[in-house]
């Protein structure tokens, strides 16, 4: 019963940040507050694509970048060549990501530890190579993409990409909550503390491994879609570029990784500070930030704001204490 | 035919080149554990010290390199004490966390050469830099040849340092199992620390290599985490011969690759290798 109100004042609040986007984009006139928004909504729906990997399984994907960059050279190649609207690209890159996270998951998943990491960071580099030798869609000049006419009931484009964004983050979080509640969830988790004894007691590792893997990919190459779009241009040292990785993970470290809240709360509060000290300092030192605040919580608060907010909260999902 | 020659020449020096660079890792990943992927920004900061010193006092890079290998010794049992105190001693997760930690320190490194000395490349004079030698068809610049030396002077030294002196026994003793050496009276994490800083203290010369051999910039690490970790995985994790050999088969295929498909290709080379070592052959050539 408990589980069940929990549920409807999940998508009741999903239903009021919805709503409170659409209206937002009918009232405000002023369109800087969705191009600032709609990177933190990438961020927190890339942060919340990370954790179904990387925080209920313990796996440190670093390849965030190259699902990302696949997103967007997917919707890159497809508006190219066919000129497909908003939607199939999303989809296509969503199709697209699924199928490289098996082939990743395949190659990568045997490993632990550092040497998963890094095989994550060299498949990012090598995807990046041969975009760079992909003459069609501009090799490493990147391409110039021209903004298709904006559909009702949106005024600009960036406006309707913004909603989009938002949906993406729903659909992100939505997974993540209902993976974290399901057998697969409990099944990741069982794996991250001791894989060995998970195997043992009969858990499916490599398969549930490699199904979030794949999940987590999707979602990770249907956010990079948008991305050309919003910025009217591509290139791949920007497409593959290192600080997805290491914001995605920051992201989900700093918030907590336990709980799909964790992604959702670092992600704002990391992207908002970076969106903030862009404007007013230099984008130099967002990344400076970016990369004290991950050592600072690594070191200091190893459950993330969602352990230092909620103490109880860990002996509820936190694993082994 | 002489094309592909001189692409293996090449690659042997520079393959010794990438021995010096990787040497460090071999000890502080191979040895001690530690997932150090901030081993290729230390060393692009070094590099940037060497350049300083070099721009401001027109010092030699190589006496500028040794110049700052106390400082990085110091810096390596620094960095190596926050993190046994906050990673190993506490235990649990500490893969994980471990990992992000070097990458937190990392991203802070190369913002901060950035902040300090721009985006632009920079380079340094000395003057063996820009001549090079004729040997028939093809050019050898000097540069290549005075870090190859240099490079298979510094892996020699450590190899000799780790196998033969007591030091350098401990360490290794340390490596394979550190619970009989504390039953024996010893203090393992104070070795641990001292190799560490031993493997940081190498980077000095190390990043004075890097810098004579081409023009640094401050985000060059990112191409050196492949390049060092495809030679200390594909050498064995820990051994400093087989650290030798693996640079110079890497840097054999980088310099055929660059010659036979160009340039464009060069990045994916060092983790295309990587990924075919971890998938094949995950203990290395001379795996422990």
């Amino acid at each position: 019963m408990n589980k069940r109100s929990h549920s409807i004042a999940f998508w009741a609040g999903v239903a009021v940040f919805l709503v409170a986007v659409l209206s937002m984009t009918q009232i405000v006139r002023n369109e800087y507050p969705f191009f600032a928004g709609y990177v933190i909504l990438q961020f927190i729906a890339l942060a919340v694509a990370w954790t179904i990997l990387g925080g209920y399984a313990g796996y440190v994907n670093f390849g965030t970048n190259a699902f990302f960059g696949v997103g967007v050279y997917t919707a890159v190649a497809l508006f190219k060549a066919t000129g497909a609207p908003l939607v199939v690209q999303i989809a296509a890159a969503a199709v697209v990501g699924m199928l490289l996270g098996f082939g990743v998951g395949l190659l990568t998943l045997r490993m632990r530890g550092i040497f998963f990491s890094i095989a994550t960071i060299a498949l990012a580099i090598i995807i990046e190579t041969f975009v760079m030798n992909w003459r069609f869609v501009g090799g490493a000049a990147g391409i110039q993409l021209q903004r298709p006419p904006v559909m009702a009931p949106f005024d600009s484009y960036v406006k309707m990409l913004f909603f989009v964004q938002a949906i993406l983050v729903v659909i992100a979080v939505g997974i993540a909550r209902y993976i974290q509640n399901s057998r697969m969830g409990r099944g990741l988790q069982a794996l991250r503390d001791d894989e060995l004894a998970a195997e043992c007691t009969g858990v499916p590792t490599l398969k549930l491994k490699l199904v979030a893997c794949m999940i987590s990919g999707a979602l990770m190459s249907a956010v990079g879609a948008p991305a050309a779009m919003y910025l009217q241009y591509a290139d791949p040292s920007s497409a593959f570029n290192l600080t997805y990785s290491v914001s995605a993970l920051a992201m989900s470290l700093i918030g907590g990784t336990a709980h799909w809240i964790g992604p959702v709360l670092g992600a704002i509060l990391l992207g908002s500070t970076q969106q903030f000290l862009a404007v007013t300092i230099s984008s130099e030192v967002n990344v400076l930030v970016l990369g004290i605040m991950l050592v600072l919580f690594v070191v200091g608060a190893p459950k993330g704001i969602i352990g230092l907010l909620r103490p109880r909260y860990r002996l509820r999902a936190g694993g082994k204490q | 035919m002489d094309l592909l020659l001189g692409a293996v020449v090449l690659g042997v020096l520079l393959g010794c080149f990438y021995a010096a660079v990787s040497v460090g890792l071999s000890v502080s990943f191979g040895l001690l554990d530690v997932p150090h992927v901030a081993h290729p920004a230390f060393l692009v900061l070094a590099s940037y010290g060497v350049y300083q010193l070099n721009d401001s006092y027109d010092l030699d890079p190589l006496l500028a390199g040794l110049a700052i290998t106390p400082l990085f010794f110091l810096f390596g049992l620094l960095a190596y004490r926050v993190y046994y105190e906050t990673f190993e001693r506490r235990g649990s997760d500490a893969g994980v966390r471990g990992i992000a930690f070097f990458f937190g320190i990392a991203f802070i490194i190369e913002v901060l050469i950035i902040l300090q000395f721009g985006v632009d490349q920079r380079s340094v004079t000395a003057t063996y830099i820009g001549k090079s030698w004729r040997f028939g068809e093809f050019r050898v610049p000097i540069r290549q040849l005075v870090a190859f030396a240099v490079a298979l002077a510094l892996t020699v030294v450590l190899a000799v340092y780790l196998s033969k002196t007591f030091m350098g026994r401990a360490i290794r003793a340390v490596a394979q199992d550190e619970e009989a050496l504390r039953l024996m009276g010893a203090n393992p994490v104070r070795i641990k620390q001292f190799a560490f800083g031993i493997a940081t203290a190498v980077l000095g010369i190390a990043g004075a290599l890097l810098i004579i051999v081409a023009p640094v910039e401050p985000t060059l690490d990112r191409a050196y985490i492949g390049r060092t970790f495809c030679v200390v995985v594909m050498a064995g994790l820990g051994s400093i011969s087989g650290t030798l050999i693996a640079a110079i088969i890497l840097g054999v295929a980088e310099s055929i690759v660059l010659t036979m498909f160009g340039a464009s290709w060069a990045p994916a080379i060092s983790f295309a290798m990587l990924l075919g070592v971890l998938a094949v052959r995950p203990q290395g050539l001379l795996g422990r």
